[in-house]
């Protein structure tokens, strides 16, 4: 794991509580107090009434394959060893986006709508990715 | 206030892509375009107090504006960056002709370059992307454009023939533009599904490829304009539009800002989408231009592929699309920001479309795109 090259996740102190529940291999977002949607990306404000009273809570991790590609190059030269391999998007139940990985599926069973559910993948000592596969 | 017809583009100058690097910086690029357009105007370097400038991948740094202009010794009373990406060379129209407009120049330099050659200092990516999109692979343009074809794919039924229909037309026109970087032989569907699958749904030949290249026009009064050597081509319409930066996080895949960028463009000149005699959509990818083509109107929405399969898009076609053969067959130099759709356009409406003028083109469509569908800016030209 020491020898993991692809770009890995540089946390700041807002974005840090979402890596540190995926290292425990849960998923949390942030809910606004203020006008009760959930979000993701971590924010400081709410990316709808911008209020700055937003909390973390532990979601589902389950949702649906938004959208999908199949790389057959490698989009960095870092994944070269990985392809042919699956970047997502999954809707979330709780309804953000969030930009992923299918695992555990042959490329030529994905389809778009498909249930799935998170995966967590320790990549390195500190940092565990949040992947999907079918539910 | 309106900037409908007040400003016109009345010269312009473009450099042919080369694959390579080329033995030329960014900086000798712009000044190569700036003389040759300011030339192709009938105008003096004196004449220029206004300048807006893109940005140079191979050569990027902060205050680039006052880099420009220092290297070209001008001195402008109005100056900027336009940094919308692929959107940048149409922003830049609309933004010369509202300072012009507002009084605060009379004529503007629009000028970008760029070369194909290892960045000197990268610009960073935005850090929220690299945060939640680099770790997946999710990284610069491709799979962005690959994640919008397949749930088009999905919602529409869009096809992998009608996507390439895209490019195979677009190559009819560059096969008579001596300036594109592949204009020497035509290609038909199966080449491009033949070509090698990169992030699926997209093959090779249904993206674009980088090289050493720019361009440049002039943006003065309309009145000023006459004066010109070549008919004016004015600035009738114009519309922009954002709203999102990672493709993840945009409020629909398949349904583009083009739309409410389009919408105002249109609104401004008073005309609708089937008055147009040609249209010069972004095309970074064949499906740029089919969710471009839905969205601002030139067909029902989910309708593009099928749109593009019933119509020649060729110079000589029932649909002139791209007529200088997209960036798809011209070539994308670099952060060129969609300056050879600009170009092509004014080309075509001055009646310097050599062998791919379209006959009788007085009124035109040209939209750039930044990022992934980011950024979006619709202008209506007309002579």
């Amino acid at each position: 794991m020491g020898d993991y090259k692809k770009p890995l996740p540089h946390p700041n102190e807002i974005s840090q509580p979402f890596w540190d529940a995926a290292k425990r291999h849960e998923l949390q977002i942030q809910h606004c107090n203020a006008c009760g949607i959930h979000i993701f990306y971590p924010r400081e404000a709410c990316s709808e009434c911008l209020a700055a009273d937003l909390i973390w809570i532990p979601v589902s991790g389950k949702g649906k394959l938004y959208s999908y590609t199949i790389a057959q190059a490698p989009t960095h030269p870092a994944f070269t060893d990985d392809v042919p391999y699956v970047i997502a998007i999954v809707e979330l139940e709780e309804g953000p986006h969030i930009t992923t990985n299918l695992v555990g599926c042959q490329p030529d069973q994905v389809t778009i709508g498909m249930p799935v559910v998170a995966s967590f993948e320790d990549v390195s000592a500190e940092m565990t990715l949040v992947k999907f596969r079918p539910e | 206030m309106s900037i409908k017809g007040k400003a016109a583009i009345s010269g312009l100058a473009e450099m042919a892509p080369q694959k390579g690097a080329g033995n030329i910086t960014p900086l000798g690029i712009i000044a190569n375009m700036a003389r040759e357009a300011i030339a192709d105007a009938g105008l003096e370097k004196s004449d220029i107090d206004g300048l807006l400038t893109g940005w140079a991948l191979s050569d990027y740094s902060v205050l680039w504006p006052s880099v420009v202009a220092d290297y070209l010794q001008i001195r402008p009373t109005y100056f900027n960056q336009v940094e919308l990406g692929g959107a940048s060379a149409a922003g830049m129209v609309w933004r010369a002709a509202a300072a012009i407009e507002a009084g605060m120049c009379n004529t503007v330099l629009c000028v970008v370059g760029d070369r194909r050659a290892r960045a000197r200092q990268m610009p960073p990516f935005p850090s929220i992307e690299a945060e939640f999109d680099a770790p997946y692979g999710l990284i610069a343009a491709n799979p962005g454009y690959a994640l919008i074809a397949q749930r088009h794919k999905y919602e529409y039924g869009t096809t992998a023939e009608q996507m390439a229909k895209v490019a195979v037309d677009q190559r009819k026109s560059a096969c008579q533009n001596p300036s594109a970087l592949f204009g020497n032989k035509e290609i038909d569907i199966d080449d491009v599904l033949n070509s090698r699958m990169i992030v699926d749904p997209l093959h090779l030949l249904e993206i674009v490829s980088p090289c050493t290249g720019g361009g440049a026009f002039i943006v003065t009064s309309t009145e000023r304009a006459k004066d010109g050597p070549h008919k004016p081509v004015v600035l009738l319409g114009a519309g922009e539009a954002g709203g999102h930066s990672s493709i993840t996080h945009a409020r629909s895949l398949t349904t583009s800002l083009v739309k409410p960028a389009a919408e105002a463009a249109f609104d401004m000149a008073g005309v609708t989408p089937q008055d147009m005699d040609f249209v010069q959509p972004y095309d970074c990818y064949t499906i740029t231009v089919i969710v471009t083509l839905e969205d601002a109107g030139f067909c029902e929405k989910g309708e593009g592929g099928r749109f593009v399969e019933n119509h020649d898009l060729s110079y000589a076609g029932d649909f002139p699309c791209n007529t200088h053969g997209g960036q798809l067959s011209f070539g994308q130099p670099g952060l060129a920001g969609g300056m050879s759709h600009v170009i092509e356009g004014v080309r075509q409406l001055m009646g310097r479309g050599e062998g791919r003028q379209v006959k009788d083109a007085s009124i035109g469509y040209v939209n750039g795109n930044g990022g992934i569908m980011a950024e979006q800016c619709s202008l209506v030209l007309g002579v």
